[in-house]
């Protein structure tokens, strides 16, 4: 009566060796595709159900899980995969990213530098950089094989010719350890530098299309770019009103329907943390001229 | 380079293919020289089209083997290279125009960026340059540079086969084989673009196999000539020759079928 009705972190030991096997193998080859056979999660595709495989593989239970959806800890999608998480595994969770050894995020990588220690595992919906160029499966694998990248450039000319600069915000096609191009999840491309040569081990899992890859720690992550159009990050010109960072990536928020709106950080634990580093620092700076 | 110039650019021995029983191409063998055009007639269904994706490898040869020069001088058999290296002469040293240029070009990028494709490919990473050398082949299939970033849909059919060929040329390739590149255009369009081919391979000193059913466009185009029937080239020679003195019955009778104006 009491038995659990499923097994630690929801999928069974066979299915997570199954997964462990394909993240091994993304990890000896930086950036390539291996396939692995996807579950049904008891959640939509689109909601993360290739991130929270990897995650239900690699969480042991003294891990600390903090799971992220665009920079936020409280969004739909971070809560119901930390509740999934807490309630199938029982894991302690929090929202501090130095705190956690598992981070599970959709689209962002934390302002805070990771260290060795901590497990990064990206959401990823289409994890072949390629596709909209070429839409054959066979042809794409053949030219990964055959490093032929030369359309992912075409892609980027195009912008070019277009906007006038490369317009690729988000998807920001990047070559991992000078072999494979590849697609690091729809991040902003304002994150991409942080993937390079990053501390923490990066995951990437892609449910509905049966894709892991990975980073290892410590690669090179280049973004693609033109000698005379070089890649830039990109972020909105402004500084985040709840605690003044002007060096993080932005959310605009509408305040109301006449146009007025404001910027904050899109990643609320950083700003959280600034914002008590700094009352705190101030109500010492009070207690210094009370004395 | 130079000092094997007179050794052929591409040598194809006893290409043959088969379709199960049916018959694509049998045993056909023919040299090819750096600056000559070599025109392959017949009707429809005679195994043109077959022999030409064996000469570049997209098709795989039942029995027979194509050997090509290299620009290191070295004859190599094309089933014998790696993919990565056919893949690398495919987009440097050979061109291939389809009858169908919505198969040849990317629809969905612009003209630019078809031209500049190749360039990318092989290792260009400046936009200037790579937009200014597709300007200028733009201008040279007479295609106005204005239209640089249009897309191929909005060309008409003649535009589209210039703008192939100029994808194809951007690298100056060696060898370029053509698959009824003027199919479908009207007389004057046609008239055009041989006209702008016939430069072209004059100015680059190019090698080409021509596939064509219209034998003025082979007589306009080509040095030599081959008619296939059935999959078997049942007679060879200078163009000039052969289509006014053809030996084979069923050449007299494509020569004959003509229509006089």
């Amino acid at each position: 009566m009491t038995a659990p009705a499923y097994n630690f972190a929801y999928l069974d030991e066979q299915t997570k060796r199954m997964i462990r096997r394909a993240i091994l193998k993304a990890v000896a080859i930086p950036g390539y595709q291996v396939p692995f056979a996807s579950r049904e999660m008891p959640m939509p595709y689109g909601w993360g159900t290739g991130g929270v495989q990897v995650t239900a593989a690699v969480l042991g239970p003294d891990d600390i899980l903090k799971v992220i959806d665009q920079g936020a800890d409280d969004t739909t999608n971070a809560v119901s995969i930390r509740k999934f998480f807490i309630k199938t595994a029982g894991v302690r969770t929090t929202t501090e990213t130095c705190e956690a050894t598992v981070i599970q995020t959709r689209h962002r990588v934390p302002e805070t530098p990771l260290s060795e220690k901590q497990i990064l595992v990206f959401q990823v919906p289409i994890p072949e950089p390629l596709r909209f160029l070429e839409p054959r499966e066979t042809e794409t694998r053949r030219m990964h094989a055959l490093a032929d990248y030369g359309l992912m450039h075409v892609k980027l000319y195009e912008d070019i010719a277009h906007y006038g600069h490369i317009a690729t915000a988000y998807a920001y096609p990047v070559k991992v350890d000078g072999r494979y191009v590849m697609d690091p999840s729809p991040t902003p491309k304002f994150d991409n530098p942080k993937m390079d040569g990053c501390a923490a081990l990066q995951l990437f899992g892609a449910g509905r299309e049966k894709r892991i890859y990975a980073v290892p720690p410590h690669t090179s992550v280049v973004s693609l770019d033109f000698d005379d159009h070089p890649f830039e990050p990109y972020r909105l010109d402004g500084a985040c009103v709840l605690c003044g960072a002007d060096d993080s990536y932005l959310d605009e928020v509408i305040t109301d329907d006449r146009g007025a709106r404001m910027f904050v950080c899109s990643d609320t634990d950083f700003c959280a943390g600034r914002r008590s580093a700094a009352s705190s620092a101030e109500g010492l700076d009070a207690e210094r001229r009370r004395d | 380079m130079k000092d094997n110039e007179d050794e052929p650019l591409l040598v194809a021995e006893g290409l043959t293919k088969r379709y199960g029983r049916q018959t694509g191409c049998q045993d056909v063998s023919f040299e090819l020289y750096e600056g000559e055009v070599i025109a392959v007639v017949g009707e429809s269904g005679s195994g043109k089209s077959t022999l030409l994706q064996m000469l570049c490898a997209q098709m795989e040869a039942t029995s027979g083997r194509v050997l090509y020069r290299k620009r290191d001088g070295v004859m190599c058999d094309l089933a014998a290279m790696d993919e990565a290296e056919r893949r690398f002469l495919a987009r440097t040293d050979w061109g291939y125009v389809h009858q169908d240029p919505t198969i040849g070009l990317r629809m969905a990028i612009s003209a630019g960026g078809n031209v500049g494709e190749r360039l990318m490919a092989v290792g260009q990473r400046h936009y200037g340059r790579i937009r200014g050398t597709a300007t200028s082949w733009l201008n040279r299939v007479e295609i106005d540079p204005v239209r640089i970033d249009d897309s191929p849909r909005t060309y008409s059919g003649g535009m589209r086969q210039r703008l192939q060929i100029a994808r194809n040329l951007v690298t100056e390739p060696r060898l370029v084989l053509l698959d009824e590149p003027t199919g479908g255009l009207d007389v004057s369009v046609q008239a055009r673009l041989l006209d702008l081919l016939r430069g072209l391979v004059a100015d680059l000193k190019l090698s080409a196999v021509v596939v064509t059913h219209d034998l003025a466009v082979a007589r306009l185009l080509s040095h030599r000539i081959m008619v296939m029937r059935g999959g078997k080239v049942i007679e060879s020679g200078l163009t000039d020759q052969v289509l006014d003195d053809p030996r084979e019955p069923y050449t007299q009778l494509l020569v004959a079928s003509i229509l006089p104006l």
